[in-house]
C-alpha cells in the first residue's frame, strides 16, 4: 500500500527468513568477519575468471539462503538480484544455474534494497511465496568496468572507495520468524552536479537525504523511532556530508547513523580509502550482520538505505555529472 | 536539468568544498621524487652492468637496459605487486619507462579471458595507447618545427 509519496507499507509482514552471505578474504577478515556464511581465500573462488567467480559467490549465497530457511531452491517462486556489470552477467547467469525465475534488477550500489522492496512486495501481494532478493560486486570485475586493469599502477585518491568482493542473498517470505519488512520508500535520482567518479560519497549523500527525508514524512516517524539507520556505502567520505545536509533539514540522526562502507572494514585499512561500496557491500552488510542483530532482538528496528551512483564509463568519460539513487527499507524485530 | 536543480548543484558544489580530503600533494610528490629517482638508480645500475661487465659501449648498453627494466616491471606486475607498490609511489612508478610496461602488462594480463587475439590483442594497448598516439603525433609537431626552423641553414 502506497502511504504518502514514495513509501509502501507491507500489510502482510513478509520477513526475511534466511539470509546467505559469501565474501572475499578481505572481508572476512574485517571487524564483521565471522557474520558471513562463506569466506573465500583464493579471489578466483576455484574459477578461471573474475566475472565467474563473483557469480559463484552470487550462487553461494543463493543457496545458502535457502539452505538455512529449510526450503530447496525449486519452492522460491521468484528471484530478484542485480550487480555491476554490463547487461547484469552475474544475476542473469546465476539465475541459469538455479533455475528459478529471474527479475533482473539495476541500481549500482542500491541494488541490494531495490531488490529486497520488490520482493517484499511480490510476497505482501502473494505474487510469491518465497523471493529470493540478491546482490552481489567483485572488486576486480567492478574495477575492470569502472576503471583500469586490476594490476596496473594508478594512485588512488582519499576519497575512492574500494568495492566489495561479495555476494548477500535474502530469502523473503511469509513466516513466524526473521525480521518484518514493514516499509520501503523507492527513490528519486538526484543529481547535484558531482562529476568526479572519485568522489562518489559526495556524490550520493543528497540522494541518501533525500530518501531518508521523504522516508520520515511518509511514514510519519522520527529518527529517533530507528536504533539505526545506516546508508549503502557513503563511506568516510559521504556519511558525515550526509549528515550534516539532514541537520540542515532539521533531522538530527547523531549517534544513529553509520554506514555499509565504514563497519565492513576496520578503520586503519589502507587498501580501501574511504570505504567499501558495490551492491555486494550493502547485501552483505545486511544480510550478514545488521539483519543478525535484528533477528536477535539486538536492534529493534532499523533503516537501510542503500545507495547508487548511476553513472557508467562512458558517461563520465563523456563529462556527465553522476546521477544517484537511494532506497530504504525499514526493517523491525518482532519475537 | 532544471534551473532550480543548477542553482542547487552550484550550492552544493561550493558547500562540499573542504568537506572531502585532498590529495595529500606534498607526500605524493616526496613519494614520487624517491621513488622514480629509486627506479632511475636500478636502471643505471643495470647500464653500468652491461657497460662493464659485458663491455658494451654506453651507446648501445641503453637498449638491453630498457629490455631489463621493462622485464622487471612486468614480473612485478604479474605477481600483483607493481599496482600496491604504484598507490605508494604514484607517479614515481608511472613515469619511467616501467610504468608503460606496466599498463601494457595489466591490460593484456586482464583481458586475457577474453583469448588472445580478441582479448589481449585488442586491449594490450587500451590504457598506454594515448602515450604512443601523442608521442608520435607530439615528435611530429617538433620535427616540423625544427625542419622550418633550419630550413635556411
Amino acid at each position: 500500500m502506497l502511504i504518502g509519496k514514495q513509501t509502501w507499507a507491507f500489510q502482510n509482514a513478509p520477513r526475511v527468513l534466511a539470509t546467505g552471505t559469501a565474501v572475499s578474504q578481505k572481508e572476512g577478515k574485517g571487524p564483521l568477519g565471522k557474520d558471513f556464511d562463506l569466506i573465500y581465500k583464493d579471489p578466483y573462488v576455484g574459477q578461471s575468471s573474475w566475472e565467474k567467480a563473483e557469480r559463484k559467490l552470487l550462487e553461494q549465497a543463493e543457496e545458502k539462503a535457502v539452505e538455512k530457511a529449510g526450503v530447496t531452491m525449486e519452492d522460491v517462486s521468484v528471484t530478484i538480484s542485480g550487480d555491476l556489470l554490463p547487461q547484469n552477467i552475474t544475476s542473469n547467469f546465476a539465475a541459469r544455474t538455479e533455475g528459478r525465475p529471474l527479475l533482473g534488477v539495476f541500481s549500482a550500489c542500491a541494488t541490494s534494497m531495490q531488490a529486497v522492496a520488490l520482493a517484499s512486495l511480490l510476497v505482501d501481494t502473494k505474487a510469491a511465496t518465497y523471493a529470493l532478493a540478491a546482490a552481489s560486486s567483485h572488486n576486480s570485475t567492478a574495477e575492470r568496468v569502472f576503471r583500469y586493469p586490476t594490476e596496473y599502477g594508478a594512485q588512488k585518491p582519499p576519497t575512492a572507495h574500494y568495492t566489495v568482493t561479495g555476494a548477500g542473498a535474502a530469502l523473503i517470505g511469509l513466516g513466524a520468524t526473521g525480521p518484518v519488512i514493514t516499509h520501503a520508500t523507492i527513490g528519486k535520482v538526484n543529481d547535484f552536479g558531482v562529476q568526479n567518479p572519485w568522489e562518489m560519497g559526495a556524490a550520493m549523500a543528497p540522494a541518501a537525504v533525500d530518501t531518508i527525508v521523504q522516508h520520515l514524512d511518509d511514514t510519519g516517524r522520527k529518527v529517533s523511532d530507528y536504533d539505526l539507520i545506516i546508508t549503502g556505502d557513503l563511506a568516510r567520505v559521504g556519511l558525515p556530508i550526509a549528515q550534516e545536509l539532514l541537520t540542515q533539514r532539521g533531522i538530527d540522526p547523531a549517534g544513529r547513523f553509520t554506514d555499509c562502507g565504514i563497519l565492513l572494514f576496520t578503520p586503519d585499512e589502507p587498501d580501501v580509502f574511504s570505504g567499501g561500496s558495490g551492491p555486494g557491500c550493502c547485501a552483505c552488510v545486511t544480510f550478514g550482520h545488521l539483519l543478525r542483530r535484528v533477528a536477535q532482538g539486538e536492534l529493534k528496528r532499523i533503516l537501510v538505505v542503500a545507495t547508487g551512483a548511476l553513472l557508467s564509463p562512458i558517461s563520465s568519460q563523456q563529462n556527465e555529472t553522476i546521477p544517484c539513487i537511494a532506497h530504504a527499507v525499514s526493517f523491525e524485530y518482532r519475537g | 536539468m532544471s534551473v532550480q536543480m543548477g542553482v542547487k548543484a552550484k550550492q552544493y558544489q561550493t558547500f562540499i568544498k573542504g568537506r572531502q580530503p585532498g590529495r595529500p600533494w606534498f607526500r605524493n610528490s616526496a613519494r614520487a621524487f624517491l621513488s622514480g629517482g629509486a627506479i632511475c638508480l636500478v636502471g643505471q645500475g643495470v647500464e653500468e652492468l652491461f657497460v662493464h661487465v659485458f663491455h658494451y659501449t654506453e651507446k648501445v648498453a641503453s637498449n638491453p637496459t630498457v629490455a631489463v627494466m621493462v622485464m622487471l616491471s612486468v614480473i612485478f606486475t604479474g605477481f600483483g605487486i607493481y599496482d600496491k607498490f604504484a598507490q605508494w609511489a604514484g607517479a614515481g612508478s608511472a613515469v619511467p619507462v616501467t610504468g608503460f610496461a606496466n599498463a601494457v602488462a595489466s591490460a593484456a594480463l586482464e583481458h586475457k579471458t577474453e583469448g588472445y587475439v580478441m582479448g589481449v590483442g585488442t586491449n594490450m594497448f587500451k590504457v598506454a595507447g594515448p602515450v604512443i598516439v601523442f608521442g608520435v603525433v607530439s615528435a611530429f609537431v617538433v620535427g616540423l618545427i625544427k625542419y622550418v626552423l633550419t630550413m635556411g641553414s
